[in-house]
């Protein structure tokens, strides 16, 4: 019955991973989802040592799990301390997973329980002398029918009793789906719900619901008035059950807080993202549909000169094309989010490392009011945490040294965010110690990232940092070893479509410039012909574009190259690169891209024009292919592929370090 | 040929309870790593045991368990609880609930296996 050592590793490192996530995310703010997720992580991991008879392991994860149970169930306090010191004890659980995946005997953890218990004891004690037993709220005033309430765990009866102490309004929310596709339904429903309150159970029941589906009654506690969360619940049915005897209060006040609310639901409505990517999409196939009727006038115009109704439609065409650009625009800025709401959360997380790692640092912000998509604003919170991180750990010295070498006791971040063109540009910059140049490269060396003797210019040397394996334990913290790692910060801004640029010098700073498009959702592009195929380049990609003479390409270290501007850049041939049919020409067209000294000459047969698309995933057959983003439809039912430029680049830079 | 319904989020876990099962009779044995997975499992065969962890993501045993009990098809499949001694208070719910019996992790080979066999009448 011995289930491998290996799944035991595997399941182990996932759930170190996710506590850690929740954990992150209980720094950033308190969410009782967070805590419990870490509780049942830790939870799970109990069982699975005990269940490969790793006792030491077992003992470890029971006490830190008994912890874990009085935070969530509110015996204890949760405050920046206990998380630091959970912290440290699942930085404990991942040394002796290490240990186990080494073959090495699990050491002896009795100190490290007892110093838990000894933490938990004291908490206990502490929340007890404060608050002497904070009175539970009683359930029985509710209008909850017993056989709900005799279902709820433990912990969720805590959460119920929580919602009502502070004062939020209970809910009874039912919902119906069928059966075979309910968990879509239910999850899109809890992601609405919780983005106004708290899901606090989910029951399932097959009574009083029709063959072949399925019924949940949810309990929901929230500060939202009842019709905000009838909106938010969509189809579902919703039911107030508020405590019945409530405590008796000014009767206006109640009624004007109520006002306030039902004013405040009706001037805003929250509307999902896929709602608006489907209307956005419809206008793109308008926008398609316009150009047809376009062409259509000028061949017309063309053919008959212009005649009244030619003339007519030449005009009725141009209100057109300004309508659909004014629409389009209006639904682009509806994903928009203020930088605001990314900076304050960074802002938070910061502030509390700052006071972690013991530092004086000074965190400026700039350009809050700039716009960015949603999905991009949520998607490049952790990137940046993690650089910040780096920021505090590495990169502003200790105050000693500071002063030692003239520099202000203080250290100095800026975060800055700035529109410009079609991007929006992110800097941040430290005036700490520099990336040190040399150990980075004696590093890549060591780790065999570059062979032995090649020669490498200081702008690859820092773009090394972002190769997975560089970082080593001597160079990660404590603190943002815990992140995720430069190779993945990278990867996630690439993904986004974006670039990341980083300018260094000893002892002044260092600043990370990244370049992000404003919106995923409609993108500017350039058609390109190659091999009489058509491509599209994001316009975001793209820095410049210039014509080539073929006896202008000259081979440096078997590779192409072609001198502009005083200045050697690479270059790629996409048909070559793509596997296509080669025919020499007279003459190329080359495209620039990338940013800084990275940058790459793509070579193209034709320029076509710019174009703006929605681009569409290739879907799951296709999800392996590099170089190949996505696709886009351009008119007259032309579906055309879009090229993923980073990967292109990553593959060329990798093909010069190969040689 | 009777089959079971294993449902635990941890893989470690399921495997092994897996193991045990098919271990002692011819048993056909199908796994659920969320309650949800576990409610579209359920129409699919008629299940003679079900064995349930309490702590899951979306909803808990204690939720999967009201549900089973109180639907007329499945309500008289025995069900037994497997979860860590943690759960004491929670399994006592669950019993109230109408499950059949409760195993603590982490259990002697001998201890899943009785309680399988009662249940099971084997």
């Amino acid at each position: 019955m011995k289930t491998s050592k290996k799944d035991f590793i595997a399941e182990a490192e996932d759930i170190i991973e996710s506590a850690t996530s929740s954990l992150l995310e209980l720094q950033a703010s308190f969410n009782p989802d967070a805590l419990n997720s870490l509780f049942r992580a830790i939870h799970t991991m109990k069982g699975l040592s005990g269940l490969f008879g790793f006792k030491g392991f077992s003992d470890l994860c029971h006490t830190l799990e008994s912890l874990l149970d009085d935070l969530r169930l509110g015996r204890i306090e949760f405050n920046d301390e206990t998380i630091g010191f959970i912290f440290s004890n699942i930085d404990l659980l991942k040394n002796l997973v290490d240990q186990v995946s080494q073959d090495k005997e699990v050491g002896d953890v009795s100190d490290a329980v007892r110093s838990i218990e000894s933490f938990r004891d004291a908490m206990k004690s502490r929340a007890q002398a404060s608050a002497a037993a904070p009175q539970d709220a009683s359930l029985k005033n509710l209008s909850i029918s017993p056989s709900i309430l005799n279902t709820l765990s433990e912990y969720e009866e805590h959460r119920l009793k929580t919602n009502i102490k502070e004062g939020k309004i209970v809910y009874m929310v039912k919902s119906v789906f069928e059966l075979t596709t309910f968990d879509k339904g239910i999850e899109s429903l809890n992601s609405n719900l919780k983005s106004i309150g708290e899901v606090i159970a989910t029951l399932p029941s097959s009574q009083g619901v029709p063959d072949g589906s399925i019924g949940f009654t949810q309990l929901f506690g929230s500060s939202s008035g009842i019709e905000n969360v009838k909106e938010t619940a969509q189809s579902a049915e919703v039911e107030m059950i508020l405590p019945l005897k409530t405590v008796p209060g000014p009767a206006d006040v109640t009624v004007k807080a109520k006002e306030v609310t039902l004013k405040s639901a009706a001037n805003t409505v929250r509307v999902d993202i896929e709602k608006l990517d489907r209307i956005l999409n419809t206008v793109s196939e308008l926008v398609l549909a316009k150009g047809a009727v376009i062409r259509i006038q000028q061949e017309l115009a063309g053919s008959y000169g212009y005649t009244p109704l030619t003339l007519d439609l030449y005009k009725i065409s141009q209100i057109l094309d300004r309508k659909l650009a004014e629409l389009q625009d209006n639904i682009l800025e509806l994903r928009m989010v203020p930088f605001s709401q990314i900076f304050s959360r960074l802002a938070q997380v910061v502030r509390r490392h700052i006071k972690e790692v013991n530092k004086e640092i000074d965190l400026k912000i700039f350009g809050e009011d700039t716009e960015i998509d949603k999905v991009i604003a949520e998607d490049i919170i952790d990137p940046l945490i993690h650089l910040i991180r780096n920021s505090i750990d590495h990169g502003i010295e200790v105050k000693e040294r500071r002063l030692a070498l003239g520099k202000k006791e203080h250290g100095t971040i800026t975060l800055k965010a700035f529109p410009k063109g079609n991007n929006v540009i992110i800097t941040l910059q430290d005036d700490g110690a520099g990336l040190d140049i040399d150990k980075i490269l004696h590093k890549a060396r060591e780790n065999k990232l570059i062979p032995e003797n090649q020669d490498i210019d200081r702008r690859e040397i820092i773009n090394l940092i972002f190769l997975p394996g560089l970082s080593t334990k001597e160079s990660v913290s404590e603190v943002s070893g815990r992140g995720i790692g430069m190779n993945i910060v990278k990867e996630k801004i690439g993904s986004l479509g974006g670039f990341v640029d980083i300018e260094t010098e000893k002892d002044a700073g260092t600043t990370f410039t990244i370049t992000l498009p404003i919106t995923l959702a409609i993108i500017k592009t350039i058609l390109i012909k190659v091999a009489n195929e058509h491509f599209i380049i994001p316009l975001t990609s793209v820095a410049e574009t210039f014509i080539v003479d073929p006896s202008k390409i000259q081979t440096i270290e078997g590779r192409e190259v072609i001198e502009i501007r005083n200045k050697i850049l690479p270059l790629l041939r996409i048909d070559r690169t793509l596997l296509l049919e080669e025919k020499p020409r007279d003459e190329y067209f080359g495209i620039v891209v990338g940013t800084g000294d990275r940058q790459l000459g793509l070579l193209v047969d034709d320029l076509l024009g710019q174009t703006e698309v929605v681009v569409k995933p290739l879907g799951e057959f296709f999800k392996n292919t590099t170089g190949v983003a996505g696709a886009a439809e351009i008119g007259k039912h032309e579906v055309v592929l879009v090229l993923d430029i980073e990967t292109m680049m990553k593959e060329a830079f990798l093909i010069k370090n190969d040689l | 040929m009777k089959s079971a319904l294993i449902v635990d989020d941890s893989n470690t876990a399921r495997s092994l309870i897996r193991f045990l099962i098919e271990d002692m009779d011819d048993i056909n044995v199908s796994e659920a790593s969320t309650g949800f997975e576990a409610l579209k499992s359920l129409p699919h065969q008629p299940f003679d045991i079900i064995l349930v962890d309490i702590n899951m993501p979306d909803i808990n045993g204690l939720e999967l368990i009201h549900f089973v009990k109180s639907t007329d098809r499945y309500k008289n499949i025995p069900v037994i609880i497997v979860s860590t001694e943690s759960s004491e208070e929670d399994k006592k719910r669950g019993m109230a609930l109408g499950a059949f019996a409760y195993v603590t992790k982490p259990f002697k080979s001998e201890e899943l296996q009785g309680v399988v066999k009662k249940a099971l009448n084997l």
